[in-house]
């Protein structure tokens, strides 16, 4: 059964399963992301957030169920998909042998960006990270906050529909992660949907909503702020353990 | 500078990758240079200056002559003589003695006159390559001297002549058979390691992900790795020849254009055995055990380089020819050394087609197993 296709949303996702032989890792999740809106989505480990993620990026085949992202079909059309979305790991992902504006001009390169509009896209691009002064470095030599905002301006480079960040900030001292986050709201305010995961519930307050994974299944979806109404919380953290607490899975 | 496709992209972010790295640069372009003098001229079967002692009771013109000759080739250097036979033990342990040469008494008449003189050789058996050689060099010798010196008596000679004649390689270089298994060796180093170390970077530090996530096809990713590779194989190719000829004197008697087909069709055997190994290796580190221990050992120990395969038990022999280096090999010296065309490598070509072929279905199903 296909999705209506509906201009709000960027990301629909209806009934999305995953299973690995018995093991159902993404249990029949339904969910929707408007479009430039920063979506936060939670879990604890082993939950199935990075499972979802990689389905949603085309990575990754679905069991059963089905999902709309950037108005292209998961499963049928991730060529489509790949090309309206851009995607930033935990892991540190540019090449930390090559300068900065070389790592700039290979994913300009990947996304098929023009030859003449390259020049100056990498020139505002630094411009907004305060990098001028490090268009020769080599990567491996930024400090690790540095590196991921970084990252995050090249996964952004081709003005995607939809950015995907998978824990961006892990491992990066609060400065920096405020000035990451600053980053992800210039992005959403150009229109950029974001759908992010993070460990830290600090960061859970920036999302406009947030959902939590618990057992391969979507426990809650709703604003920071409701949600800690909700639960009795003062903050998310304290949210996030009334809901993980009965977790099966750790 | 670098053009808007994704291709030429990636093709340039691998050059980076090599030739910024100055040990990775130096690795493949040096090392093979080395491997190619270092097995040619330490490692090899030829006999220079082999150490004869001479037990010589007769003392006459005919084994005075013997013993000139062998001198003043550039395989022997008569080191001394001795007097009885029982020194002879004790000279070889000490090793420096290559071979000793018994002399019967009265040699000169009784060759002359029965017919039957005799010379007995003596070497160390424990390197029996060595051993062989030796012999043999030696037996030439003697027989041509004997026939000369019968000759100048105005005596026919009543020995039987044997004269032996090694084909393709008059003077048994070493080389002959170094030139060949080296190629086999570095190409397979370069295309298969180094392209299967340098998915699995790529899958170590996540950036493949990155790479999947994006609208690039993985063929793309995958043909861009290979055009260093292929491009550094065939600088290799040219001065592995070029050392060949110049310094270890192997000429090419064959064309060079079967030559270098040949070579391309082992570069492309070798890409898709890496590929199928990165398409199983997480890690360069695992990657790096797989090709060496799984590719470079077999190809060094039975490629017939160092041990001759010939001589092996039957499992290693049948071993020996599931290796794709070794029909690169037997087909580089078909149309290196003996100078064949392309009939007589087809059946060399075919296998290495077909295992072409096998291993890019194998790594292609193994990626889309890993990509579901």
């Amino acid at each position: 059964m296909m999705i209506q296709p509906n201009d709000n949303y960027s990301i629909m996702v209806e009934d999305l399963t995953k299973r690995f032989g018995s093991f159902t890792a993404v249990d029949h999740i339904s969910f929707e992301v408007k479009k430039g809106e920063i979506f936060g989505f939670l879990g604890a480990n082993g939950a199935g957030k990075t499972t979802a993620m990689k389905m949603l990026c085309g990575l990754s085949k679905p069991t059963s169920g089905n999902a709309l992202v950037a108005g292209f079909e998961v499963g049928k059309d991730n060529e489509g998909i790949k090309k309206n979305i851009g995607y930033m790991s935990q892991r540190f992902s540019l090449y930390e042998e090559l300068k900065v504006w070389e790592n700039m001009r290979l994913y300009a390169g990947i996304y098929g960006i023009p030859e003449k509009q390259i020049k100056e896209r990498i020139e505002l691009m630094l411009e907004s990270l305060g990098f001028q002064n490090e268009i020769n470095t080599f990567v491996k030599s930024l400090p690790v906050g540095w590196k991921q905002k970084l990252a995050f301006a090249v996964s952004i480079i081709h003005n995607p529909k939809i950015v995907f960040l998978d824990e961006p900030t892990g491992g990066v001292d609060p400065a920096s992660r405020r000035q990451f986050w600053e980053l992800i709201y210039q992005a959403a305010d150009k229109g950029i949907t974001v759908f992010v995961t993070t460990h830290y519930m600090d960061e859970a307050e920036y999302c406009n909503r947030i959902s939590i994974m618990v057992d391969g299944k979507i426990a809650v979806i709703d604003k920071p702020q409701t949600l800690k109404m909700q639960y009795h919380g003062r903050n998310m953290d304290e949210v996030f353990r009334k809901l993980a607490r009965n977790a099966v899975r750790s | 500078m670098m053009s808007k496709t994704p291709f030429s992209a990636f093709v340039r972010k691998e050059f980076y990758h090599i030739f910024r790295d100055r040990w990775t640069t130096l690795i493949l372009l040096i090392m093979p240079m080395m491997m190619l003098l270092l097995l040619g001229f330490a490692i090899t079967t030829e006999v220079k200056n082999a150490q004869i002692l001479v037990l010589d009771p007769s003392r006459d013109e005919a084994t005075r002559m013997i013993i000139n000759t062998l001198e003043a080739s550039e395989y022997f250097e008569i080191k001394g003589e001795v007097t009885s036979i029982e020194e002879v033990e004790t000279l070889f342990r000490k090793g420096d003695i290559g071979m000793v040469l018994v002399f019967s008494e009265h040699f000169s008449d009784k060759m002359l006159h029965t017919g039957k003189a005799q010379v007995q050789l003596i070497t160390d058996g424990s390197d029996p390559n060595y051993a062989l050689t030796v012999t043999q060099y030696a037996t030439a010798i003697i027989g041509g001297v004997v026939q000369e010196f019968s000759a100048a008596q105005g005596s026919i000679p009543c020995q039987i002549h044997s004269d032996v004649r090694f084909m393709y390689n008059p003077t048994l270089k070493g080389g002959y058979n170094t030139v060949p298994g080296v190629l086999g060796m570095v190409l397979m180093l370069i295309c298969a390691m180094m392209t299967s170390i340098s998915i699995a970077r790529e899958k170590e530090f996540g950036t493949m992900e990155i790479l999947l996530v994006s609208p690039v096809k993985p063929i793309v990713i995958i043909l861009s790795k290979t055009v260093p590779y292929i491009l550094i194989s065939l600088i290799n190719l040219t001065t592995i020849l070029l050392l060949s000829v110049f310094v270890l004197k192997v000429p090419v008697t064959g064309n060079l254009l079967l030559f270098f087909l040949l070579a391309l069709l082992f570069i492309f055997v070798s890409l898709s055995l890496g590929l199928l190994v990165s398409a199983v290796a997480k890690s360069q580190m695992v990657a790096m055990l797989i090709s060496g221990m799984l590719m470079m050992l077999p190809v060094i120990l039975l490629s017939g380089i160092i041990f001759p395969v010939e001589s092996m038990p039957l499992f290693f022999q049948w071993l020996a020819n599931i290796i794709p280096a070794n029909w690169f090999i037997r087909a580089v010296k078909k149309v290196m050394i003996q100078g064949l065309g392309f009939g007589a490598i087809s059946f060399e070509l075919m296998i290495l087609s077909g295992m072409a072929l096998l291993l890019v279905l194998l790594s292609l199903k193994a990626f889309k197993k890993r990509l579901d």
